[in-house]
């Protein structure tokens, strides 16, 4: 009885997580643009969007932001994960670097924004990067650091006792053992960073040519949702869930070896 | 420094903060011996291996290897390899690729290293498991595999850090005549740090007993055990009975007890210690003629070893009981040559505990 209301309790939850998710993909194959009426099966919505050209450029732009950024702050956050394992335990160095994943998004915005505006940085694309870089840091390292809690440092001094200098052992022997770790965080940066809106919509500055594609459906939905939206809306989806999906395997393979 | 030493420690000491780890040691190690480093947790042993390993600078001292200043060599290019306590294997490496880490270090040519790969790889027994990686393999596995990679530098000196703690004790003993065969047969020096003082015992030429950060007494096994020197030495290294009392010409005065035979140069009246090893006290129903000391006692434990067995007697004047080891069921012992009445030990059982004054050992510190 109690397994039983348990599971029910289950469907239902995930119906109300992935209900409305799962509308937006049927409604997507639509070919009527209504959304309350299914007329039949069609691809049409994704051939529009694969012919707009102001799509395509905000698609490229949120490609270019994700993947440069995530770039950036892999590198920095695994060396910054790095760093902090091997100090000695600090609360105010942990709440520090968990800082950037919980403060909103909008005061994080403003924030920035109000940074660049100070040291009068032209905004643009760039100011994108930097600014998804700053609270991807801050997951890289969360990620990297749960790999380095299982990690042997006694390997680090085998490697050295057996000939190697630090760059060698770090290439051959430290690198390699986090790398799932650092594959893992690099997969949520870049998930994080491609369907970010509100910080990017910020640090943009004006003009069409920073625009990313969240910006984008932004500005199309002010029209009412079309069923372009719903097919793009789809593949953001699709890809997200590819990469957080991946993620997670890649993390839960690191906390059981 | 003496003729013949690999390694030669000069008043090597290292201080963290306000705690001196390593307190001005000095010795020399011979070429080809097997060396034990033995102390409780915390006496330094570990410290001084790092720092002949080369991961700490000692803060005074110097350490000379053939001869040569080993100050601000690190530990890559030093000849001397360590196998870590926990074995420090490359998790995703195979074995042959953990093995051949070393030499690639050194830029030999492929052909070079496979070949010294395959021959160590025979000689440790790991042809088979090769391809494994270390995860898949048992703990007496991983040991050998942890060796070999040391080994197969060819160092002038290989370091082991508490090498058997973490196998169960049927592969200890196993793997305990394994090094020593390795060491024979590779002719290198070894120095192995542990706290197992029958580990030591079974492994080493040579056994330096450390105590807060110094050497204490540094002796073959042998001698370490039949002549300890300190109270520390002689509680460390298997049990004993310990006699507090002054000395007296001939022996040792215990109040409770009065004088018992040994051998003793100290200036009468001067505090000292009986040091007595449960194994040479031969127990019986009555006093034996001269040439032994007797104490009588009332037996309250016995523990039954397979091979031998444990008794605890509680000497009439004496307040610490005794530990009497002997012969179960009372068969021969050829140590135990004058005893008397084959029976069985009883708790309750009143007996007299003798030992030749030769047995007992006169100890100052």
């Amino acid at each position: 009885m109690a397994r039983r209301a348990l599971a029910a309790h289950l469907a239902l939850t995930y119906g109300f997580l992935y209900g409305p998710i799962l509308v937006l993909m049927v409604l997507s194959f639509n070919r009527a643009g209504l959304p309350t009426v299914w007329t039949g099966f069609s691809l049409e919505w994704y051939v529009t969007l694969a012919d707009s050209p102001a799509i395509l450029a905000a698609a490229l732009n949120t490609i270019i932001v994700a993947v440069v950024s995530t770039v950036i702050a892999t590198t920095l956050g695994t060396l910054l994960a790095l760093g902090v394992e091997r100090r000695r335990q600090s609360n105010a160095v942990d709440a520090l670097l968990f800082a950037p994943m919980i403060i909103p998004d909008i005061v994080l915005a403003i924030a920035l924004l109000s940074f660049f505006t100070l040291l009068e940085v032209t905004l643009g694309l760039h100011s994108i990067i930097l600014s998804h870089v700053v609270f991807n840091i801050a997951f890289v390292c969360a990620v990297v650091r749960t790999r380095l809690k299982h990690f042997d440092y006694a390997i680090i001094e085998a490697s050295i006792d057996l000939g190697a200098d630090r760059f060698t052992t770090f290439r051959r022997v430290t690198l390699p053992v986090i790398f799932p770790g650092v594959l893992a965080g690099a997969l949520l940066a870049f998930t994080l960073s491609f369907d970010e809106f509100i910080i990017a919509f910020f640090t943009a500055g004006a003009g069409a040519s920073s625009t990313t594609l969240p910006m984008r459906i932004y500005s199309m939905i002010r029209f009412g949702v079309t069923p372009e939206i719903n097919a793009m809306a789809t593949i953001i989806m699709l890809i997200s869930f590819t990469l957080v999906f991946f993620s997670q395997r890649l993390n839960r393979a690191t906390v059981s070896d | 420094m003496a003729a013949g030493a690999v390694i030669s420690l000069q008043g090597v000491t290292k201080r963290f903060g306000g705690l001196t780890a390593v307190d001005g040691v000095s010795v020399d190690l011979v070429e080809g011996e097997f060396f034990a480093l033995l102390g409780p947790s915390g006496c330094g042993k570990t410290t001084l291996l790092r720092m002949v390993a080369g991961f700490e600078e000692p803060d005074e001292g110097a350490i000379h290897l053939d001869g040569r200043d080993m100050a601000r060599l690190g530990a890559n290019r030093r000849p001397i390899n360590l196998m870590f306590q926990s074995y420090a294997l490359f998790p995703h490496m195979d074995v042959r690729r953990n093995i051949s880490y070393g030499l690639e270090m050194e830029r030999l040519a492929k052909g070079e290293i496979a070949r010294r790969v395959d021959e160590i790889l025979e000689q440790t027994q790991l042809s088979a498991l090769a391809h494994r990686k270390p995860a898949q393999l048992s703990g007496g596995q991983r040991q050998r595999v942890a060796l070999a990679r040391a080994l197969i530098k060819r160092p002038r000196v290989l370091l082991l850090d508490e090498p058997l703690g973490a196998l169960d004790k049927k592969l200890r003993e196993q793997m305990q005549l394994e090094l020593k065969r390795l060491q024979h047969e590779f002719g290198i020096t070894f120095v192995v740090v542990t706290h197992d003082q029958e580990e030591a015992l079974v492994l080493a030429d040579r056994i330096a007993l450390m105590n807060g950060g110094r050497i204490v007494q540094l002796d073959a096994p042998r001698a370490l055990y039949e002549e300890p020197r300190t109270r520390f030495a002689a509680q460390f290294i298997g049990l004993t009975n310990l006699f507090e009392g002054r000395a007296v010409a001939g022996g040792i005065e215990i109040a409770g007890l009065g004088p018992l035979q040994a051998a003793c140069d100290l200036q009468a009246g001067s505090a000292c210690a009986l040091s007595v090893r449960p194994e040479r006290i031969v127990l019986a129903r009555d006093r034996m003629a001269e040439g032994y000391n007797a104490v009588s006692g009332e037996i309250t434990d016995i523990a039954y070893l397979g091979q031998s067995e444990n008794l605890r007697v509680a000497v009439d004047g004496y307040e610490t009981p005794l530990s009497v080891c002997v012969a179960p069921d009372g068969q021969a012992d050829a140590r135990t040559d004058a005893r008397t009445g084959a029976q069985r030990h009883r708790v309750g059982e009143t007996v007299w505990c003798h030992w030749r004054p030769a047995h007992g050992r006169i100890l100052t510190d």
